[in-house]
């Protein structure tokens, strides 16, 4: 994967390449608009699972914890910009200054969940975050009383879009005679800011950081023998991927405009989980591939599962929302069965994940 | 005081039904270190097999007395149940037995999402009013009028768990397939050069659990009165707090782990309204005085925060005590 960016070689060719992936972003929204709005926005939230599965790759692909409760980070950054941003309190601060916030919020939210459990196996990691995601859920739905801070279940409403010393990122604007609407503009600042993302989990990776993190998945007894300060290890890829969580967070809010507790329940959090598993954990690629494919393939199917049973049954039997939850659970359960390391397996996971090891336990 | 004793009598009910489905999740978890995280979906399956029978039963206007239409319902939902819990193992963890620990623990979270989504589509998305065909009666625990009581569905879930779990004690303890279970549960290799079938062992386990798992499933339905297609995750996690709570891979531990949740649960919902009042703060506050003259049950938490306590439980054992009460030393590397 590295020497995808290795431009030594063929410089001139690679350039190419880069130039037409980048031809072929620029020009995606206006292709997808001429089909209509709505896969504009779809590509955005596609856009923002990539961000979370990335996120989520950190902890569970390079560090090789489990985490199930990571919609919860998505969900503090999306009410701090949320509240930060709305009617609720009359507050209208720039993003520019919430969305470091929201990321530091979570952050912090990640490290207090993760400094008492991060000593324990595993597992017992995957249920505390399973409760902890269920708690944030909760207080989201109750922290309406007795002081209105979250609007309850109603959730938040009104939330200010992205603005830019007056270029407001809500509405439309006409450039060179097109139309320039709020998911285009949203869409080119998404794709910025996930190539940048991109960019710095590929360097994280073959860094010391993520190199200490894999010993760490590896072997964590091995990891410490060599110095590695495996507590320390942990909790940073644990905060460095709620601070991602907290940052498409924030994102989300701003693009949709109205966020309730209904968009951070567990459910989300095996979504993205399935990206990440699908895409192939610890692959920065594959992950990408994986979020790409769970975000279309829903969309796509709501489209022809309907349809298509109405033709042959003359009635819906199964509900698109329900057959694509039933897919999800199915990946992950053949993902792991036949394909441990994914569709685009990172080398060493796949040696990781198809080893037998000598203990039978 | 009758307060008290009224969130005791709930909370050891509720507890009870922790206790057994927190027997599942340890004795798996004793024997081949998984967290059967599909375990709480299982007792989902149970509540909506046996409400499927009760109802046909019902529609059908058979001539039994009422509970005997609830024990024919629990009979056929057990079976069910094991099968369930038997394929679960068979196709889904028996193969990644060998395989790194966090393979398993994910096909585990994908069959409780699709045997989620199956029971959606067999009996729907709302919640089934499960039919309250025994008659309740309640028993006054206190001389108050308004006192403490206790119905007798209450006192046959108490009951029946305790019978359950007495069962499964001499099973583990007395016969020959629970010293199976337990030499398993120590070391599945010596075990096996020992003549002992683990494979053969460990379905047995399984299907005991999904058992115990099917009658918790119509304990909660009847409780509660309401069966739900998600009711098996968050009842999951809660037995799965109960486990860790009593020390997980422990029998008995599950067993006070469950009861103590149970209570804490119970006692925490009745009281932390009081407990977080904010009108003993009226005096720093005027606008907070004002309020409480219209609301003087005005409180930070109230007992919708019941959910809570078990998750706040899970994180200080873990904290304070990984081993739980009753159990060894666990918190070795994933």
């Amino acid at each position: 994967m590295h020497a995808f960016f290795d431009t030594r070689g063929r410089p001139a060719l690679v350039w190419a390449g880069l130039a037409l992936v980048a031809a072929a972003l620029i020009a995606l929204p206006w292709v997808l608009a001429g089909i209509g709005t709505a896969w504009v926005r779809i590509t955005n939230l596609a856009v923002l699972y990539c961000f979370l599965a990335l996120g989520l790759n950190i902890v569970v692909g390079f560090a090789g914890l489990l985490d199930l409760g990571y919609i919860a980070f998505y969900g503090v950054g999306a009410y701090v910009y949320a509240l930060l941003a709305s009617p609720q309190f009359g507050i209208h601060l720039p993003f520019w200054v919430i969305l470091p916030l929201g990321a530091l919020l979570a952050c912090i939210f990640g490290m207090l969940l993760g400094a008492p459990t991060l000593k324990l196996r595993g597992d017992y990691l995957a249920i505390v975050t399973l409760g902890f995601g269920e708690i944030v859920r909760i207080f989201l739905n109750n922290l309406s009383t007795p002081f209105n801070l979250t609007n309850g279940p109603q959730g938040i409403t009104l939330i200010d879009p992205f603005r830019l010393d007056g270029f407001s990122f809500a509405g439309t604007q006409h450039v060179f005679g097109q139309a320039l609407t709020s998911p285009i503009k949203y869409y080119y600042f998404l794709v910025i800011v996930l190539l940048l993302v991109i960019v710095v989990n590929v360097r994280l990776q073959n860094s010391r950081i993520g190199r200490a993190w894999e010993a760490i998945r590896e072997d964590e007894v091995a990891a410490r023998a060599m110095g590695i300060n495996t507590r320390n290890m942990k909790l940073l890829a644990y905060a460095m991927g709620a601070s991602f969580g907290g940052i498409a967070g924030g994102m989300f809010s701003a693009m949709q405009g109205f966020i309730s507790p209904e968009s951070f329940v567990l459910v989300e959090s095996i979504m993205v989980l399935s990206m990440v598993v699908l895409g192939g954990m610890g692959n920065v690629f594959g992950v990408v591939v994986g979020a790409l494919m769970l975000s279309y393939i829903p969309e796509v199917l709501r489209y022809t599962v309907g349809p298509a049973q109405m033709a042959v049954f003359g009635r819906t039997l199964i509900d698109p929302e329900v057959f694509r939850m039933l897919l999800f659970g199915l990946a992950l359960v053949l993902m792991m069965l036949f394909r441990p390391a994914g569709i685009v397996p990172s080398a060493l996971r796949k040696r990781e994940l198809e080893q037998v090891p000598a203990d039978v336990g | 005081m009758d307060t008290f004793i009224q969130q005791l009598v709930n909370g050891v009910t509720l507890g009870s039904v922790y206790a057994i489905v927190a027997l599942g999740y340890t004795m798996v978890y004793g024997i081949i270190q998984l967290i059967n995280f599909a375990h709480g979906d299982v007792v989902m399956i149970g509540a909506m097999v046996a409400y499927s029978v009760i109802a046909v039963l019902v529609g059908a206007h058979v001539s039994l007395p009422p509970l005997a239409i609830v024990v024919i319902a629990t009979l056929f939902a057990i079976p069910v149940c094991m099968a369930v819990g038997y394929a679960l193992e068979r196709v889904a963890y028996r193969p990644l037995r060998n395989a790194p620990r966090l393979a398993p623990l994910i096909t585990a979270i994908g069959l409780s999402i699709v045997l989620e989504n199956i029971a959606l589509i067999i009996w729907g998305r709302a919640p089934l009013p499960y039919p309250q065909i025994i008659e309740t009666v309640t028993y006054r625990l206190t001389s108050h009028p308004d006192g403490a009581t206790i119905t007798n569905v209450q006192v046959a879930i108490i009951g029946i768990s305790i019978v359950m779990m007495a069962g499964l004690l001499v099973l583990i303890y007395r016969t020959k397939i629970g010293v199976a279970m337990r030499a398993t549960a120590q070391n599945a290799q010596v075990a096996g050069l020992m003549g002992i079938d683990v494979n053969r062992v460990i379905s047995i386990t399984f299907i005991i659990g999904s058992g115990l798992a099917a009658v918790a499933g119509v304990m909660d339905g009847s409780y509660y009165g309401v069966a739900h297609y998600q009711m098996g995750f968050i009842l999951g996690l809660k037995a799965f707090t109960a486990a860790v709570l009593g020390g997980i891979g422990n029998l008995g531990g599950a067993m006070l782990g469950g009861l103590l949740l149970g209570v804490i649960e119970s006692l925490g919902a009745g009281y932390v309204g009081e407990f977080t009042n904010l009108c003993h703060l009226s005096g720093w506050s005027h606008a907070l005085a004002l309020r409480c003259v219209s609301d003087p049950h005005l409180a930070l938490f109230g007992s919708n925060y019941q959910d809570v306590f078990a998750f706040v439980v899970l994180i200080l054992v873990l904290v304070f005590r990984p081993s739980g009460l009753l159990g060894e030393r666990v918190s070795d590397r994933a």
